[in-house]
């Protein structure tokens, strides 16, 4: 399982394990649609264990983003380590994702 | 990582800039093999070491981006269809060819995926990745291969 779910008082935490790339991104995708219908609609993506975000994992982030904001919601990523951060900037996502060093910042900050 | 027992292929070569060796690697249409497949070639081209340098990263994504883009958006993901590796390791750089068997496309169409209009969409982002992380790319004619330079430095 390379996605987990849990819940801080009204945020949702996802939890990334391993690596997000083409192979899984559907499977974070439909947890947080899952998600988003149940109600929930503040998230925090936790990416302390996290090695490797490929173009379609970032591509993947983007569209969750715009599900959760469409629906009133709002979205942070948390934990990303210094290459993902890299990527991050690179593709000048930094400038739409609110971005903490780890989860639980990411969780102080709602 | 699932195991699908990827068989690298390598062989000594010398040229002007002293000894080196090419590296081989033929895989399936399958996105479960990435992984595999990156760690196997990164582990042929820099060793096991677990640091985190700059090389070991851009080597990385430039084989993972474009082992990603034959599959899917060459292949088809096409169980039919294969995608060929070979990697080129020198002194002063290490080259890689990734070859699919798709019809090509053409890499002047690809929009910039850091632009206002374009930044929101999921796709779009492997070419970006490493023409940015590599220090030369070059497509063939057809446009279903791809070669990438990156440079010890």
């Amino acid at each position: 399982m390379s996605f987990s779910a849990s819940r801080q008082d009204d945020i949702a935490v996802i939890r990334s394990e391993g690596q997000l790339t083409v192979n899984n991104r559907q499977e974070l995708k439909t947890l947080v649609a899952e998600r988003l219908e149940q109600g929930d609609r503040r998230f925090v993506l936790d990416f302390g264990e996290t090695g490797y975000i490929d173009s379609s994992g970032l591509g993947a982030l983007v569209t969750i983003a715009k599900q959760v904001r469409e629906r009133g919601g709002d979205l942070r990523l948390g934990g990303l380590n210094d290459d993902l951060r890299a990527l991050f900037e690179l593709t000048k996502l930094d400038t739409l994702f609110s971005i903490s060093p780890s989860a639980s910042e990411a969780l102080a900050g709602f | 990582m699932t195991s699908l027992r990827l068989c690298v292929r390598r062989s000594s070569m010398t040229d002007e800039t002293g000894p080196g060796a090419r590296i081989t690697l033929r895989l399936p249409s399958d996105v479960a093999c990435i992984e595999e497949a990156v760690a196997l070639l990164t582990y042929h081209c820099l060793g096991g070491g677990g640091d985190r340098d700059r090389m070991r990263f851009r080597l990385e994504v430039v084989l993972a981006e474009a082992i990603a883009n034959a599959i899917v958006r060459g292949n088809r993901q096409d169980p039919g269809k294969s995608v060929q590796v070979a990697v080129r390791l020198r002194a002063p750089d290490i080259r890689i060819d990734v070859t699919d068997e798709g019809d090509g496309f053409d890499p002047a169409t690809v929009p910039e995926p850091v632009t206002p209009q374009h930044i929101l969409e999921e796709r779009g982002r492997g070419i970006f990745l490493i023409r940015h992380l590599a220090d030369q790319v070059v497509f063939n004619e057809r446009g279903n291969s791809i070669c990438a330079i990156l440079l010890r430095r």
